[in-house]
């Protein structure tokens, strides 16, 4: 099923012009990953698909975007956001306590009740593989916690949301590895409900989760393909060059 | 030059320009301790002025003050604030916005004099107020409507943007974004610079001249529309206006209105200092 189509997606911020005529298509359930060099647009095509470019200034788009058959400047952005939820490059915790931070999506949908709210952080924090190491501690500071503890809270206050769509910008960047290979585990269980689309600078690790792989370079759509047949038959020379560590 | 030798003396220099303030605040404050301390008494602060001022107590210009600074807040404090909010977080950064910021931080280095008569013109006079605690709350409200304002945008913008943007893309909307995340971590910084606002409402007399001060009114307000002594003005007189009053009751005026000056500053101080303790970013 389709749950992305972007049609000759253009991108400019100011004179520069980010991303150039991408359009693809994104299938519910799968985890995209996305590759290319710094600058080259991946982060902009992820900010793009739930509008947090929209807070930039100077930010133009052409072309369309639509999400379940819906052009998304039509959809109220609060609700697609809602929809389509984002994790950070860095840990950010909002200053407030790990349960806090959890319900803080629920509460501002209007969530009120204490046993519901209690019922949604629980679950969120088991999808996001954190509720064993942290159900005695709920009312610290979300600070206390270690990079990759913060990291999974951080994923855990997107699931609370319920979104349909989770965009991933580089979310072990500042990680260790085996916080890493934690927040991965983590993402291929939840592939089953959400879609996944994930953008990071580690070629082993677009290439350890993806379903599927796009390749971005200079705003340019490359190339999109299976991640396997990315990795071992790209049809592009550039592509090839990426992967092997050539450029980049 | 040694570069060693050239620290030392820059060193030297800067320390010494530290020393000179810190020596002059020290003795100020001594002297006015010194010779005003004799003059505090409980009678002091809780009586009315008698015999032309130069005996009984100062409980009117007192109890007027805090009026004052009292109306003042209520007045400046709502308006500074939400026009924080506005140029900080909604207000799109156009040559507009910055000649507005521009406009309000020359705002607060207008001579008070200027703010004074500005008081008299319009509350005084054209919106009939008279002389009465409204016009002069109202005026020092706008004196030091520019220092919360200013205070209250470097708090809104020193909360880190990707708090905001965390917020946003949970699905908050903005204004949810600005109650639940913004403004709780904005506080303390707003809290601050309101009560330094409050100490300087508090100390000036050019505002309250021509607008509500009273030259000897011994009962207290019954109203608003009342006028009331101030501290501030009732100093300058006694020191100035009125012939043969003592030392003693000078300085012990000077010394409440330092006093009250001071701790209104140390509130804001402790409050600074809580935060920094619990920041956690």
């Amino acid at each position: 099923m389709v749950i992305f189509t972007i049609d000759t997606l253009d991108v400019w911020f100011g004179s520069r012009h980010t991303l150039k005529h991408v359009s693809k298509e994104i299938y519910a359930h799968e985890i995209l990953t996305v590759i290319g060099p710094s600058n080259s647009g991946k982060t902009t095509f992820l900010r793009t698909l739930n509008r947090m470019n929209d807070l930039e200034p100077h930010f133009k788009m052409s072309g369309t975007v639509m999400f379940e058959h819906q052009d998304i400047r039509t959809i109220k952005v609060d609700v697609l956001r809602r929809k389509v939820g984002t994790v950070f490059a860095l840990p950010l915790p909002l200053p407030l306590s790990i349960f806090d931070n959890v319900a803080y999506g629920p509460r501002m949908h209007g969530q009120r009740n204490k046993k519901m709210l209690a019922e949604c952080v629980e679950t969120a924090l088991r999808r996001a593989y954190l509720w064993d190491e942290i159900k005695d501690r709920l009312q610290e500071s979300a600070f206390l916690l270690s990079g990759g503890q913060q990291q999974r809270l951080c994923i855990a206050r997107t699931l609370a949301v319920e979104p349909e769509v989770i965009l991933f910008d580089e979310p072990c960047s500042g990680l260790d590895p085996i916080s890493t290979a934690k927040v991965e585990d983590a993402m291929l269980k939840l592939k089953q409900q959400y879609t996944l689309i994930l953008v990071t600078n580690n070629v082993k690790q677009a290439a350890r989760v993806g379903d599927r792989t796009a390749f971005f370079l200079d705003g340019e759509l490359i190339e999109i393909d299976t991640t396997e047949k990315i990795f071992t038959a790209p049809r592009d020379a550039r592509t090839d060059d990426y992967i092997r560590g050539k450029f980049g | 030059m040694n570069p060693y030798r050239t620290q030392k003396i820059a060193f030297s220099f800067l320390f010494l320009a530290n020393l000179l303030i810190l020596v002059l605040v020290g003795v100020i404050v001594a002297v006015i301790v010194q010779k005003g301390l004799p003059a505090i008494t409980w009678q002091f602060l809780t009586d009315v002025p008698r015999q032309g001022m130069r005996a009984g107590g100062i409980l009117p210009a007192l109890v007027g003050t805090l009026y004052l600074v009292a109306g003042a807040i209520v007045f400046a404090l709502p308006i500074g604030l939400f026009a924080a909010i506005y140029l900080s977080e909604y207000a799109k950064d156009s040559l507009l916005t910055r000649l507005i910021k521009l406009a309000i931080v020359n705002l607060a280095g207008v001579p008070s004099v200027v703010y004074g008569l500005f008081g008299l013109a319009l509350f005084v006079v054209f919106f009939k107020f008279g002389a009465s605690i409204l016009s002069g709350s109202l005026t020092l409200g706008i004196m030091i409507l520019p220092l919360i304002i200013t205070a209250s945008r470097e708090a809104l913008e020193s909360v880190p943007q990707s708090f905001r943007e965390v917020s946003l893309s949970l699905g908050a909307s903005k204004w949810q974004t600005i109650q639940h995340i913004v403004l709780p971590n904005a506080i303390p910084g707003i809290l601050t610079g309101t009560i330094l606002g409050l100490g300087r409402a508090a100390g000036e007399t050019a505002p309250i001249l021509f607008t509500v001060a009273a030259f000897y009114l011994p009962q207290l307000p019954g109203s608003i529309f009342d006028q009331v002594m101030a501290l501030p003005y009732h100093l300058y007189v006694i020191s100035t206006q009125v012939p043969n009053v003592d030392e003693k009751t000078r300085y012990g005026t000077a010394l409440v209105l330092l006093a009250l000056v001071l701790s209104m500053n140390l509130v804001a101080i402790v409050i600074r200092y809580k935060f920094r303790m619990k920041k956690k970013w």
